[in-house]
């Protein structure tokens, strides 16, 4: 029997962007012992790109903003398949949360009198996004990271989980191996966490790097957790689409918050066009008033540009679609036409997207301040994920907890903009409060040698397969299969066949082959990768396909309407016995009395 | 379609050879969209790191024609043209594989500095007030996207090796946004002359030179660290440096 390196803790957090780190960091407070791994170095999860803010209802810019609005905005985005108790939790503990960041030593932009400053963002009633010019997640992750070392955390870089391992019924750890020498490592762990993010690498174009492989769902699901609202996927409304080699990199919703408008090939400000009923009344019926909100003019409703993200992107798909598209088939985002308003705009800009102005000045030859952009839409986020209970994070299999983007239940069938790195804070930390809990009342447990040697066994057998591909090439055609026929619009022809693609893609990436050694090897990294990826396709095909409705970032061009039915369940993803996804259609929990109260009274 | 050659370091600790390749280059691209098509046509256990590919993250830190880079921002086509395009790891590093070191000295040497601690409350409700221009000069510091470019073209650290005696500009951009920050009261001078050795620092201002977020690690970070030392220890170059710019 190989041995392996072994480590014990009360806890192990898998991941270390926002939600891990937080999650990590609270464990800890707790006392007790922590592990936290992730698959490249300490700071350089996702969370690091995150530009726009966090949103955080602390009423600094306008007053009238409070905890139940901020509810009521979430609800109204995820188009009410939210799980409420989530988003009420959410709203009312994120005040907190980013106030703790300060007390840690981050350093948000301010307002005149030395509050915090905050931004408008899409679906946000009032402005509400903490934020750093446009890189607030890295002032994020960093002040998690700079206080969280100091916490006594065990840190493994560059090391990933391919298995959790399972004992009387509940999750006792994990396996999986360390990128420099290919050697495998063996967790064992009263509780788990997964941090793990996302599942943006199963599309062509998308904003997510080559880590968002769907890894914590897929763990998940094998372990028997219960995966939930797989269908919606936000694809964000702006990415950049020129030239070929930066499409998919996300251009910050917070361009269209500092007045960035939405124009065809004809010049026309589309987004005017079409405004769906839920919003009429919040959203501007003319230029200079929606001018005016973006400005802090409380008496101003937001323009159509800040709809969310769902609508967006499908306004700009139809542009596209129907022949107003620019040449390289996107539309054009304008900040520079605010010269016309402002005086310093071009330093105005600067100043509020560094960011911005620098990616398009170094990769496109495009200067913000004085041309529009050319965007399109981009995968971006995926509201679906592990099952969990809303004030513990645990999901459906006991000693496994699951936080930030991998987790389900916040965000309903569209996320806001911003409401994901206040997710991260404040479900990480109940994450790492109630794993630490769960760690205290429970003792640990060690699993047999023989599970471990198959568990590494079918991690190498890669070096032996004889296919004809490599592991690169099959990634390339799942995400040109999911990009075509489980996009932003869907319908069920479609994806049938993207059903019969993925059997096929999985036999070829069950053979792919491998070459060189164990040593840091992106080919076998991504082979073992790839087969998250092949699960979490599938879930998301088969929910997409289940839900014979148009909502939320979830668009049937088959079923493009809604009706009374519409909206009143979650799809929930199991593994059978058999080893098979079981779907099945739950109906949606009845909200609290106060909280379809506060929803009335903001309609 | 264009095409442009690579050579590439590959090989590990052991000794380190250059390989040649050749690839399809299309408008716009980066060295490492070059580099990933590379990895997934020809050559698949090619190490390299990288995530956010929008000089982000600081992950794909390599030498570009023996020049400091993140590769996700350089341009094929700002590089000479016809010309094979040497691609190196860090050098101030020990070597992993190919394109990536071992740069865990760095995590280790940044739990050495103490860490933040803020001031007491301004309100009553328990946060700080602070003005823009106070949080401007810090914000400077805190957009480091820690690729430890700047660590690996300080000679300092690339050719004398200190790294037991020197934290490197990396660490003390990290510092000078400890403090500076308007709420920060920790002291740190001791520490930097002695244990983080800012002393060895001669000011070449080569790291301000490779940083990719334009920071002015030397003007605006080691400079003015450099001055709170010898505010605090007794000095006489300082005295006389003094007088003559006629200041305190
Ligand atoms: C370009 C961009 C801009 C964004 N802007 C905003 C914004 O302005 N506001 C906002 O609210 N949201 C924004 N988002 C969304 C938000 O950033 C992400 O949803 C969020 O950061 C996810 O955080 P997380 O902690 O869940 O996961 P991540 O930060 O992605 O971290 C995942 C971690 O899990 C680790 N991991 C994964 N699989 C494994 C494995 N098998 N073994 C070990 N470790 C593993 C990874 O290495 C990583 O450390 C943006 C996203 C992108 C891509
Ligand atoms: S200025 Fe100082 S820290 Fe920077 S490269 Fe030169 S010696 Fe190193
Ligand atoms: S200071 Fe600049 S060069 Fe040095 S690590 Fe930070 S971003 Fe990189
Ligand atoms: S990949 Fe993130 S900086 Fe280059």
């Amino acid at each position: 029997m190989p041995s392996y390196d072994t480590h014990t803790y009360d806890v192990l957090v898998i991941g270390a962007g926002g939600a891990g780190l937080r999650a990590a960091i609270e464990a800890s407070a707790h006392g007790v012992s922590v592990g936290l791994v992730c698959k490249s170095l300490l700071g350089k999860a996702h969370t690091v790109m995150a530009e726009g803010g966090i949103a955080a209802a602390l009423s600094y810019v306008d007053d009238r903003d409070n905890w139940k609005v901020h509810f009521a905005d979430t609800m109204r985005g995820g188009q009410y398949l939210n799980n409420g108790r989530m988003a009420e939790l959410h709203a009312k503990e994120a005040p907190e949360r980013v106030l703790e960041l300060e007390a840690w030593g981050a350093l948000f932009d301010r307002t005149k009198d030395g509050r915090i400053l905050q931004r408008n963002f899409g679906g946000h009633k009032y402005p509400r996004l903490v934020h750093v010019g446009d890189r607030t997640g890295l002032e994020m992750i960093r002040t998690l990271q700079d206080h969280g070392i100091y916490q006594g955390i065990a840190v493994h870089m560059e090391c990933t989980i391919t298995t959790l391992l399972k004992e009387e019924g509940r999750v006792v750890g994990a396996f999986g191996y360390e990128r420099e020498k290919g050697r495998f490592l063996v967790f064992f762990a009263k509780a788990v966490i997964l941090a793990t993010g996302g599942i943006g690498r199963a599309y062509k174009i998308t904003s997510n790097s080559w880590e968002y492989t769907g890894d914590g769902h897929a763990l998940a699901f094998h372990a028997g957790a219960e995966l939930m609202d797989m269908e919606f996927v936000q694809f964000h409304p702006t990415g950049m689409i020129w030239p070929p080699s930066v499409r998919g990199i996300l251009v910050t919703e917070g361009v269209r918050g500092e007045g960035g408008i939405l124009l065809n090939n004809q010049g026309r400000r589309f987004m005017f066009d079409d405004i769906p009923a839920l919003y009429v009344n919040q959203t501007a019926d003319n230029e200079e008033e929606g001018w005016r909100y973006t400005q802090g003019d409380k008496n101003a409703r937001r323009p159509p540009e800040l709809l969310t993200r769902d609508h967006v992107a499908r306004c700009i798909v139809r542009e596209i679609k129907e022949g107003r598209g620019t040449a390289h088939g996107g539309v054009l985002l304008d900040i520079s036409w605010i010269k016309k308003k402002l005086p310093h705009a071009e330093d105005h800009i600067r100043k509020k997207l560094p960011g911005m102005y620098h990616q398009f000045l170094k990769l496109a030859d495009i200067d913000i301040t004085r041309q529009p952009m050319e965007v399109g839409p981009t995968t971006h986020y995926i509201m679906g994920g592990i099952r969990v209970d809303a004030d513990t994070q645990m999901a459906t299999v006991p000693g496994l907890f699951a936080a930030g983007e991998c987790a389900a239940g916040l965000h309903g069938a569209n996320r806001l903009g911003g409401n994901s790195l206040s997710d991260l804070l404040v479900f990480g930390k109940r994450a790492g409060e109630y794993a630490a809990q769960f760690a205290k009342e429970n003792k640990s447990v060690t699993i047999s040698g023989e599970h471990l040697d198959q568990y590494s066994r079918e991690a190498l057998r890669y070096f032996e397969t004889e296919g004809a591909d490599n592991s690169f090439q099959v990634q390339a055609d799942l995400q040109d299969m999911m990009q075509d026929l489980v996009g932003i619009v869907r319908n069920e022809a479609d994806m049938l066949r993207a059903v019969e693609e993925l059997k096929k893609l999985k036999e070829r990436a069950a053979n792919v082959r491998v070459t060189g050694n164990r040593e840091f090897n992106p080919g076998w990294h991504t082979a073992l990768d790839l087969q998250n990826l092949l699960t979490v396709s599938e879930a998301v095909t088969l929910a997409a396909l289940e839900r014979k409705e148009s909502l939320g970032a979830h668009f049937r061009e088959d079923y493009p309407d809604r009706d009374e039915k519409s909206g009143k369940f979650n799809i929930v993803i199991r593994k059978s016995e058999e080893g098979w996804m079981e779907l099945r259609q739950e109906a949606l929990p009845e909200l609290p009395a106060e909280l379809q109260h506060i929803i009335n009274e903001m309609k | 379609m264009p095409s442009a050659t690579f050579q590439v370091q590959r090989g590990g600790a052991g000794g380190g050879r250059l390989e040649t390749y050749t690839t399809e280059v299309a408008e716009g691209m980066v060295v490492l969209d070059a580099v990933l098509q590379i990895q997934a046509e020809q050559a698949p256990d090619l190490a390299v790191r990288w995530n956010c590919k929008a000089g982000r993250c600081g992950s794909c830190s390599a030498e570009i024609n023996g020049m400091p880079k993140l590769m996700c921002m350089t341009r094929l086509s700002d590089l000479p043209p016809g010309k094979p395009i040497l691609l190196q790891p860090m050098k101030a590093f020990p070597l992993i594989k190919d394109l990536v070191t071992d740069v865990s000295w760095n995590f280790r040497v940044k739990k050495m500095i103490k860490k933040f601690k803020p001031r007491p409350p301004d309100a009553a409700d328990g946060t700080w007030r602070m003005a823009q221009e106070d949080v401007d000069r810090v914000q400077e510091f805190r957009k480091c996207i820690e690729c430890f470019l700047c660590q690996d073209v300080c000679h300092v650290l690339r050719e004398h090796h200190l790294f037991e005696e020197f934290i490197g500009p990396r660490f003390f951009v990290h510092v000078a946004s400890l403090e500076m920050h308007p709420l920060d009261v920790e002291d740190r001078r001791e520490e930097l002359k002695k244990a983080d050795g800012i002393g060895y620092c001669n000011i070449t201002k080569c790291c301000t030179q490779v940083c990719p977020e334009d920071i002015h690690i030397t003007d605006n970070a080691i400079i003015p660290l450099k001055e709170r030392v010898v505010d605090k220890f007794y000095d006489p170059l300082k005295r006389l440096f003094g007088r003559w710019r006629g200041k305190k």
